[in-house]
């Protein structure tokens, strides 16, 4: 909502300077935006006489025009509009001013070899209207005296943008803004004798509002202006419009912007002639169509307010009028409307339609029912006054009684809410200056409250009213307690943050990708999960909701080494989505590692980044949480967005239940199609919601402590086996010989190639084996040996090499 | 007697020389070897007349000890000369590099969120979370704002289908709804989390983070709100003071309701918070709306108390001085290392939030 000072002072008695003015505002809850000068730099536009033209040499189109601007110096000005003639009064521009269209700085420009010294300007180049059609006309009976002065009135008043909140639909007018001023203490509101409509006429065009179910319009208010000649606006109501950035138009529209913008009253002026046999408000009926003011052809759909005649769509109510009807220049008789329509109608057939217009922005917030009359006559008198006519009586159709919305207010409830006290006294004054009517019963107040608020309807409006009036800063700070009665993060919660900085400390950096994703990247990754499409996306690329973390992370991943970084691994700990409904997700720790480890080292030898690097990070993360690796179970089969060969599904234990990781090579097709350039591009996912929190806080799983201080002793073997067979089968193989003696068990070597058989691999494992009761004597270890063998045979198929 | 006087003279002589580690060794043997010249003079004690044995027993011990030093010593001494003359060829330049190492990092947003969290732990908040995908009646309806509200307008919102229930969440407040239908009154908690709304430039981001805030009782006023925000305010800017001003807005689910600024001024080109007389608007707050208390079976006659939403994203930039929202999810590998934080670096209360 844009207002300036000067227009507020037409309805607000105030002292106080701007700047005390605008802090106010936002003190009472319209926060004030931006505040502008739009009157700066207009004085340097004048009013010049032309003087001679002539027509220019080189261009057949222009002229050369002698200027008089008030100066002994005659200007010369080269100028193209066809009306520019000897003995005009228009408006000059010199080299400095900025065009108020255009916003662009004139300079002394030589035209086609002509120097100009500035410019002679159409009302649309200075915004007054969009007549862009040769230069501005003066009359010279008003201006011939004026040559060399600032044609524009010199205005110290600033454009105050002001934010209004969709619960404040009064304060879509300058009285409403002026009202809230005036209750908080910040001058008085005036009391306004606005004069009424004398006319014996009768308003000769019958109007009806059917009774029907959802009629959205209550009432519907009108007045006949006929004989009027519109005309051009009055300079004070141009310059009204214009000083808060609207643009005029003729009279009668800006007749009832005016009062639109003054008093949040919509008007719609019809042309009456275009009207046959008398209007009919009612729902609309599928199928029926019109042309609205902005030219486009619109559809209706069942049960949308319109205006209608004999013919058929007028306008909709409350939101656009129709072309049909409309006004222009030459309208001679006027039929002015000015009606209640019920917002969540206005609302939704504005949605349906795609429609926004500034009398719908008003409507669907809440207009007062009880401005129709005043607002009828405001306009129609102002309207006779500039264009002439005669105005008929006002006609008012009703189909149901505005009620007066009445609370109990609890005076007590101030300080319930707020923490602090107000006399009632103060009470009374701030309601009854907001416009409440007040009756004191025994223990509450009975208020009546204004019509032009409909977002008070319960006692805690009235406490925000209070509060907001009396100012925020009365509000006491209460300290907060320090004290903890729960604790502050859940086991998941936990170990969410635990997870994340375990996984950065292997020297992943963190980031944080869009939940939604590009469908062609989504596609590679989305396994088995269905896609899920957002309706109204920001861009296609960004169309789908993500089924896994990789498609962003690759992609910006990709971003990165065409950046020219070479090595890098990335992760982001996150939701990923699995269907439509809330709580289809899941959290997943998602990492990416690319290029090689010891690049270019003077020490180590450089290699290829590998899945037992990812397989490290994701056990060692795993470990790190709390879980134990001996009990990890790990398989091959990945999703189809791995590599087949390269990557693992691992299991917090044998019971293989839930998955709570997938590591290894992303497969080789999706890098070929992603065009991604790196020697190799590992990854992993841990599901975090698949991890079972540990039963055990941390306090209790710190068992007794036992060690063996007997004689450990070191053994080596090496099998043979097929290559199928895992390495994590051999493993298991050996320590389920004797889980008391075998103490740990590393597979030191894998080898496969010469003097192996094909289809066979070795595989070297190294095992120590140690008892808590004794030394173990070369007999013991002997019968372990043996057994480790045979058991290793026995399971997998494996000889021990000799 | 004079046999062990001459085999220690003999003895403490030859190991004067320069010796290498094998001749002392067999000196060692010729000594004290199973027939060695000191060995087999022990085995000699019981022939001894008994008058002179204890003198011999003496003397043979205390040479046995001399000669055992002397070779000790010697061993000492080469060996020492051994390592001296390594260490004189094992120079090695330092200036090397060392191994290679990655540094991992921690996202600011991320970080963030475990400041605010760290901090209203102190004040006895817990944390919630609620899903990303919403229905329509838990992020609108619920709250106060029903279908056909205006107020719906000052959310962009996703949807994922097209009767508009289903709905990416455009604020961390459904988990207020949420909160309250699975538990009973009082509720104290922060609920963090992504937040999106389909509008994007500069300074939109389609996606961004928001920590809500709810503390419902039976006697929780504006005051209470207001202690809590300026105790939050000053312990994440780790400020003394912070001047913060509260004005009226208009939120469907809090009521009344305020916008929060904060004071600050740029000096050197860098922002200050908590001084200045610049405002800057960093979070919407207010007393829960009756309307959504009823909603969620919460009776407003006894129970009543205090809601916010803050913008994370925003009050990073603000404490870490990034310009740019969109850089937080462009995932540039030199801004994340550059905003990034060390993962030991957690936000706790008695290390202080950040060093």
């Amino acid at each position: 909502m844009k207002i300036t000072f000067d227009w507020l002072k037409d309805h607000l008695d105030t002292k106080l300077k701007e700047d005390k003015l605008l802090e106010q505002l936002t003190n009472v809850g319209l926060e004030v935006e931006s505040v502008a000068n739009l009157s700066a730099g207009l004085d340097l536009f004048k009013v010049a006489k032309i003087l001679k033209t002539e027509k220019h040499p080189n261009a057949d189109r222009l002229k050369v025009c002698d200027v008089d601007i008030g100066e002994k110096v005659i200007k010369k000005v080269v100028c193209g509009a066809s009306n520019a003639r000897a003995g005009l009064f228009t408006i000059y521009a010199p080299p400095g001013a900025v065009v108020p269209k255009s916003k662009v700085k004139l300079v002394v420009a030589k035209i086609r070899d002509v120097t100009s010294y500035g410019m002679l300007c159409s009302e649309s180049e200075l915004n007054l209207s969009d007549e862009s059609e040769g230069i501005i006309e003066l009359s010279s009976k008003k201006y011939e005296k004026s040559v060399g002065k600032s044609y524009f009135l010199k205005s110290d008043s600033n454009l105050i943008d002001i934010s209004i909140t969709p619960n404040r639909p009064d304060c879509l007018g300058v009285r409403g803004i002026a009202r809230d001023l005036a209750a908080s203490g910040f001058g008085k509101i005036k009391n306004l004798k606005e004069k009424k409509i004398k006319s014996n006429i009768k308003q000769t065009i019958k109007i009806k509002i059917t009774k029907e179910k959802n009629q959205a319009c209550s009432s519907f208010g009108s007045c006949l202006i006929t004989n009027v000649k519109n005309t051009e606006s009055p300079k004070w109501l141009k310059d009204k419009l214009v000083s808060i950035g609207q643009k005029p138009i003729s009279a009668i529209v800006d007749v009832t912007n005016y009062v639109m913008l003054d008093n949040n009253r919509p008007l719609h002026a019809y042309d009456a002639d275009k009207i046959e046999k008398g209007i009919v408000v009612r729902n609309s009926k599928f199928g029926e169509e019109f042309t609205a003011l902005d030219n486009k052809n619109y559809k209706l759909d069942d049960g949308m307010c319109v205006i209608s005649d004999n013919k058929g769509v007028l306008g909709l109510g409350g939101i656009i009028g129709g072309i049909r009807s409309s006004t222009e220049l030459d309208t001679k008789n006027i039929l002015l409307e000015s009606a209640y329509f019920e917002p969540r109608s206005i609302r939704s057939t504005s949605k349906k339609l795609n429609l926004d217009t500034d009398a719908k922005f008003r409507f669907e917030r809440g207009i007062d029912p009880l401005s129709i009359e005043d607002g009828l006559n405001k306009a129609a008198l102002l309207i006779k006054e500039i264009c002439g006519g005669e105005i008929s009586k006002i006609d008012i159709q009703r189909i149901e009684k505005e009620k007066i919305k009445t609370i109990k207010f609890d005076i007590d409830l101030f300080e319930k809410i707020t923490g602090f006290k107000i006399s009632t006294k103060e009470i009374f004054k701030i309601l009854e200056n907001l416009g409440f009517k007040i009756k004191k019963e025994k223990k509450y107040l009975k208020l009546s409250v204004p019509t032009w608020r409909p977002d008070i309807s319960q006692e805690i409006d009235i406490v925000e009213e209070l509060v907001r009036i009396t100012g925020y800063d009365k509000i006491k700070i209460i300290d907060p307690i320090k004290e903890r009665t729960k604790s502050t993060l859940t086991q998941s919660q936990k170990l969410f943050h635990f997870l994340q900085r375990a996984i950065a400390s292997k020297g992943y950096l963190e980031a944080i990708t869009w939940s939604f994703t590009d469908s062609n990247y989504n596609d590679h990754f989305k396994d088995k999960n269905k896609e899920i499409k957002i309706i109204n996306p920001i861009s296609s690329d960004l169309g789908v909701l993500r089924n896994s973390i990789f498609s962003n992370l690759i992609m910006h991943m990709n971003k990165n080494l065409d950046r020219g970084f070479k090595d890098l691994s990335i992760f982001e700990i996150g939701p990923i989505f699995t269907g439509l409904n809330p709580g289809e997700q899941n959290t997943v720790v998602c990492g990416l590692s690319a290029g090689k480890k010891s690049r270019l080292s003077w020490v180590e030898k450089e290699r290829n980044v590998d899945v037992f690097d990812v397989k490290r990070d994701v056990v060692q993360t795993l470990v790190e949480a709390g879980y134990n690796s001996d009990k990890f179970f790990i398989d091959s089969e990945t999703p189809n967005y791995y590599h087949p060969g390269k990557s693992g599904r691992l299991f917090l234990n044998r019971g293989k239940d839930q998955i709570a990781a997938y590591f290894g090579e992303i497969h080789p097709n999706i890098l070929k199609k992603i065009d991604i350039k790196t020697e190799t591009l590992v990854g992993f996912e841990i599901f975090v919601d698949n991890l079972k929190i540990p039963k055990k806080a941390l306090k209790d799983q710190k068992t007794k402590f036992e060690v063996s201080d007997y004689q450990k002793s070191e053994r080596d073997f090496a099998f043979i086996v097929n290559k199928e067979i895992k390495a994590q089968d051999l493993i298991n193989a050996v320590s389920s010989v004797d889980k008391k003696l075998i103490s740990n068990i590393r597979v030191f070597d894998v080898y496969e190639g010469e003097n192996i058989p094909e289809n066979q691999k070795s595989i070297a494992i190294n095992v120590t084996i140690q008892s808590s009761e004794k030394t173990l004597n070369d007999n013991d270890l002997e019968n372990i040996n043996n057994s480790i063998i045979k058991t290793v045979e026995n399971k997998t198929g494996a000889k021990i090499r000799s | 007697m004079s046999d062990i006087k001459n085999i220690h003279n003999d003895y403490s002589a030859k190991l004067n020389n320069n010796l290498s580690l094998e001749e002392i060794n067999q000196i060692k043997t010729e000594l004290f070897g199973k027939n060695g010249l000191i060995s087999s003079q022990f085995k000699n004690i019981g022939s001894i007349p008994e008058t002179d044995r204890k003198k011999f027993a003496s003397d043979l011990n205390q040479i046995k000890d001399e000669l055992q030093n002397l070779i000790a010593n010697k061993v000492n001494s080469i060996e020492s000369k051994k390592i001296n003359e390594k260490l004189e060829k094992e120079k090695i330049d330092v200036t090397l590099p060392e191994r290679s190492f990655v540094r991992g990092k921690i996202h600011p947003v991320s970080q963030t969120i475990d400041e605010i969290s760290s901090i209203f732990s102190e004040i006895g908040f817990s944390v919630e979370e609620g899903p990303d995908v919403e229905n329509e009646y838990n992020n609108f309806t619920a709250l106060n704002t029903p279908d056909n509200h205006p107020a719906r307008d000052m959310h962009d919102t996703f949807y994922l289908d097209d009767n508009k229930e289903i709905l990416l969440r455009t604020h961390t407040s459904p988990v207020q709804i949420r909160t309250m239908l699975k538990d009973n009154p009082p509720f104290k908690i922060i609920a963090p989390g992504r937040t999106y709304r389909s509008d994007s430039d500069q300074t939109h981001a389609p996606m961004f983070h928001q920590v809500e805030g709810l503390h419902i009782d039976k006697d929780i006023n504006m005051g209470h709100l207001k202690g809590c925000l300026n105790y939050f305010i000053k312990e994440f800017f780790e400020v003394e003071k912070i001047k913060m001003r509260f004005r009226p807005s208009h939120f469907p689910f809090t009521e009344p309701s305020a916008e929060v600024d904060i004071g600050y001024e740029i000096k050197d080109g860098k922002i200050i918070i908590g001084e200045g007389d610049q405002w800057l608007e960093i979070l919407g707050c207010g007393m829960v709306h009756p309307n959504v208390l009823k909603n969620v079976k919460v009776d407003p006659s006894k129970y009543q108390g205090y809601a916010f939403g803050i913008g994370i994203d925003r009050l990073a930039m603000l404490k870490y001085g990034i310009n740019d929202l969109r850089a937080f999810f462009d995932c540039d590998y030199r801004w994340l290392n550059h905003f990034g934080f060390d993962p030991l670096d957690v936000p706790t209360n008695y290390r202080g939030l950040s060093r």
